[in-house]
């Protein structure tokens, strides 16, 4: 069975100042995005308090809101886990003073999660409070860093590897494409406003790993194509090995995309975060590979001297039988 | 015809059953059981009590599958965990206070199994349920009282080489050391030369000086702080160890994490108040004066009798619980102690351990052997907790005590702020009792930065959604490569089953606790391992359409597909490596999942999916290929 016809020359790179301009509109946008609506971390980038309250009967999150609003707690955050009888509250512990007090500043989880009970009980009786949850606004703060800190260094070691497999062409449009798909990535999240916590700052992390994947498969054609071709002319070049891995590229990102469906329909919330990031992430990578990896390499000037095994030029090795 | 060598199919077969092997302990799911431990002062767990509890569970027609001791705990299993929970309130009510009754899961792998090493995964506090902490240690306190002492030594060390000086205090700024003032240059020089030469844990540096006032700016060097923090860290992890062992869960999970912090998972445990309230306990130290030896007749006679002297305590030992006396006098506290650090006598060359006192602590200490060489000296270790329970809708506080003497030795000859306790039997021994004595003296303050409770209903739901999710991801991605790459796909999809199996097995034996996010690692790996076949598929379908022989075409396809594979997976795990990093324990895991799952693919995508095309196509004439 074969869903693309492997003789498709799609002119690619005839569109790159399209596809370029349009990824930086996209860039740009998401950067835009994320400074002014800014990403919806969670409590684990927060600190503060959370606890999910289960219902027996179906409940409205403005109903929670308001009964918690009541209580004095009216800068707790309200959200649906799915479904009418789920909710999760999140707050800071200073939103509950009373508890603070009484354990001398200190947090104590028990307490508040027994306050908020307390007052979600007092109109609704069937609301039952489960999985408190309290994280430090250090520790919070540190894992952002931490995240930060993963992001570049993993950029910063695929970019050398490239530069030693490849060239420094490669290593660099390998890297521009990878700052453009997590930019992007992050910018639909601060778009639908997604909540933003550990599983989907490992997931953002993954989609680094798995773009550069798409790139490298890309980048590894080019170079075959470059030294076996005998008047190499770049952007022909990059627009074969682009059309002739086009197959496998859409095949693997819709193969990863399956399970990562499954994950999201069947793996239940824990993991809800993480397949649609990673959803996301498949499709801004594999688009990325195709129209936006290219045409940078193009403007950066690749050729087949650059390409050429320098180990053949080494007599030791070709003495050798 | 044939080009595969022989040592490949065998590597491959040998791949093929160590995963199955090694997998196989997480098909025999373990059996909710709830495990009994004796405390302190209770009577231990013997076959009466095995008797006792069977009866009891009888009686109120709760099944349980096996009630049976094993070594110094008590182990009842039952068929879910509905009855698991009534079965330990039944168990509770029937054995008292005594005895620390925590759910537990008993393994149910064959011996066989065991016997060579493998085991089925340990299950993260998101698959089981529990409690999980993150403690702070803050270490300031710990720093300041080595000052304080320092500032004491210092102006003992001026006095006795009779060097005048104005004043010797901490500075007022935290962490800025001690300033010793002097009243000229030559008596700062004298004074410099002898702080640095008399204790080479300081730095010692000129300050401002005025005509009349010559500072001297005093501060513990940063090895030496960093040698401190390092072993508050080590001290607290032992302590909360000790204290957590009194909650008899199975497998506590206390480690530390970063440079200042310590994670405790409790698994089982659904309650967070009585884990919080031993994590949250104090404890001090008393010098004391023994009557008598551990376990000499006269404290086993007062211990069976109840006939106690008026002027003395009976007490355990905490390591073997011989009976003791001591007496009620104190002689010095745990806030007088600086330090205690297991080393070698450099007499006897026996372990031993040295502990320091201040200067308060060493007058006293001074007097009370000057007058009792040769009379016995215990450490009484106490141990406070506080109970919160809430009563009628009132937090009453109710404190719990626990006293043992940790050590009960001959005074051999007069000592004030440093001396030696010798005749520790082992080198652990003299650790262990150098890490009590820190724990009742420098107990840095901890502060709980992260707590999460994970009922035991959510992590089974949790289990059963991660399956599902593993079991469809993969039986949609076999389905896909069977219709894409059809006799090829087939053979993928053999290789992304002995990826599962091989991944999971890799995971079991190195121990990798599976967490959700370890789950959507595996469920990413699997969607990712088919790469290397789409890979090598496209281009056997490329050198077939460019004319070559089925034969050619596969090793063609193998060949340069390889270089393409490794470049992306080379990549990929890098970034996986990143992952690994994170000092989180969720995105670590994840990323340990990852890594493993890219070279575990690495292998069973090319070499296992060449071995199965070799053999079907081996040996055979092909005019087509079914790709």
């Amino acid at each position: 069975m074969e869903i693309f016809n492997h003789n498709s020359n799609v002119p690619f790179l005839g569109m790159r100042k399209y596809s370029v301009a349009i990824a930086l509109g996209l860039m740009i946008a998401s950067i835009l995005l994320i400074a002014t609506k800014g990403l919806n971390y969670g409590l684990d980038f927060t600190g503060g308090v959370s606890m999910v309250v289960d219902y027996d009967q179906p409940v409205q999150i403005a109903g929670v809101r308001d009964s918690l609003a009541k209580g004095g707690f009216e800068h707790a955050v309200v959200q649906s886990l799915g479904g009418t009888r789920e909710v999760s509250i999140r707050m800071q512990p200073k939103d509950d003073p009373a508890a603070m007090q009484a354990s001398d500043g200190k947090v104590n989880l028990d307490r508040i999660a027994a306050d908020v009970s307390k007052v979600l009980q007092a109109t609704r009786p069937d609301a039952k409070v489960k999985s408190p949850e309290f994280i430090s606004a250090e520790v919070g703060a540190e894992l952002r860093s931490d995240g930060t800190v993963a992001a570049v260094f993993v950029m910063l070691g695929i970019m050398a590897y490239l530069w030693i497999r490849f060239e420094r062409r490669f290593a660099i449009a390998a890297v521009a494409t990878e700052v453009h798909d997590v930019l992007v990535t992050l910018g639909i999240l601060a778009l639908v406003q997604r909540e933003f916590d550990m599983t989907v700052l490992a997931s953002v992390l993954a989609v680094i790993g798995y773009s550069i994947n798409d790139k490298v498969v890309v980048f590894d054609r080019i170079r075959e194509l470059f030294r076996l071709a005998r008047k190499a002319e770049p952007e022909e070049i990059l627009n074969r090995s682009i059309n002739n891995t086009l197959s496998r590229t859409i095949i693997t990102s819709l193969f990863t995309a399956i399970t990562m469906g499954a994950l999201y329909f069947f793996g239940g919330p824990a993991v809800h975060g993480f397949a649609i990031t990673m959803l996301i992430g498949i499709l801004v990578g594999t688009l990325s590979s195709i129209f936006v990896a290219s045409p940078i390499l193009l403007w950066l000037g690749v050729s087949k001297k650059d390409l050429m095994p320098v180990t053949r030029e080494n007599p030791e090795l070709a003495r050798r039988p | 015809m044939s080009d595969f060598p022989r040592w490949k199919y065998a590597l491959v077969a040998l791949a093929m059953l160590f995963g199955i092997i090694y997998a196989l302990p997480n098909v025999f799911v373990p059996l909710p059981s709830v495990q009994v431990t004796a405390t302190h002062n209770a009577a231990p767990i013997d076959q009466s009590m095995q008797k006792k509890v069977a009866d009891a569970l009888v009686a109120q027609h709760i099944p349980a599958l096996d009630v049976s001791v094993q070594g110094d705990h008590l182990l009842a299993t039952f068929a879910n965990t509905d009855v698991q929970k009534s079965g330990a309130d039944a168990i509770k009510a029937t054995l008292g206070d005594g005895y620390s009754v925590a759910f537990n899961l008993k393994s149910v792998v064959p011996s066989w199994l065991r016997a060579i090493g493998a085991r089925s995964m340990p299950l993260g506090l998101d698959l089981q349920g529990g409690v999980h902490f993150l403690m702070q240690v803050d270490q300031s306190d710990v720093v300041d009282k080595q000052e304080n002492s320092y500032a004491d030594d210092i102006r003992g060390l001026l006095r006795l080489k009779n060097i005048h000086y104005e004043s010797v205090a901490r500075s007022a700024v935290k962490g800025q050391g001690i300033a010793v003032i002097l009243r000229s240059a030559n008596d700062r020089s004298t004074a410099s030369d002898a702080i640095a030469n008399e204790y080479t844990d300081l730095n010692v540096a000129n300050g401002p000086s005025t005509q009349d006032r010559f500072v001297l700016n005093v501060v513990v060097k940063p090895e030496k702080l960093l040698d401190l923090s390092r072993s508050t860290i080590t001290q607290n992890l032992s302590t909360l160890r000790n204290r957590i062992n009194v909650l008899g869960v199975s497998e506590p999970l206390i480690q530390q994490q970063g440079e200042s912090r310590i994670v405790v998972e409790l698994a089982g445990v659904q309650d967070p108040a009585e884990a919080k309230a031993l994590i949250g306990g104090t404890a001090t130290l008393q010098y004391r004066p023994g009557i008598g030896f551990a376990g000499d007749a006269a404290a086993v006679d007062a211990a069976r009798t109840g006939n106690i002297p008026p002027e003395a305590n009976l007490y355990y030992m905490h390591d073997n619980h011989a009976p003791v006396l001591v007496s009620k006098q104190i002689i010095a506290t745990g806030n007088e102690l600086v330090n205690a650090n297991s080393t070698l006598d450099t007499q006897s060359g026996t372990p031993a351990v040295s502990v320091n006192l201040n200067a308060t602590g060493a007058k006293k200490m001074l007097d009370f052997t000057t007058a009792n060489v040769g009379k016995p000296m215990a450490v009484v270790y106490v141990e406070r907790v506080t109970e919160t329970k809430l009563v009628d809708g009132k937090e009453v506080r109710t404190p719990r005590i626990t006293e043992s003497v940790i050590n009960d030795a001959r005074i051999d000859g007069v000592f004030s702020n440093q001396f030696q306790t010798t005749g520790l039997g082992t080198m652990e021994e003299a650790h262990n009792l150098a890490n009590l004595l820190k724990g009742g003296a420098l107990a840095a303050p901890v502060d709980i930065v992260e707590e999460r409770v994970i009922g035991a209903s959510l992590g089974q739901d949790n289990i059963d959604k991660g399956f599902k999710a593993v079991l469809l991801g993969l039986a949609l991605v076999l389905a896909a490569a069977a219709i894409y790459y059809k006799l090829f796909g087939l053979v993928a999809d053999i290789a992304l089953f002995f990826n599962l199996v091989i991944l999971v097995a890799v995971m079991s034996l190195i121990g990798v606790t599976l967490t959700m996010p370890g789950v959507a690692g595996i469920v990413l790996t699997l969607g990712m391992a088919i790469d290397a076949n789409v890979l090598i598929c496209e281009r056997v379908r490329e050198e077939l359409r460019n004319g070559s022989t089925p034969h050619a075409a596969i090793r063609a396809g193998y060949e340069k597909a390889w270089a393409t594979i490794l470049d992306a997976n080379v990549t990929h795990l890098i970034a996986a490596l990143a992952l690994t990093t994170m000092g989180t324990g969720a995105i670590k895991g994840f990323g340990v999942t990852l890594m493993i799952g890219i070279l575990t693919s690495l292998f069973t995508s090319v070499m296992l999916t060449h071995a199965f095309t070799a053999l079907i196509h081996g040996h055979r004439k092909l005019k087509t290929l079914s790709v």
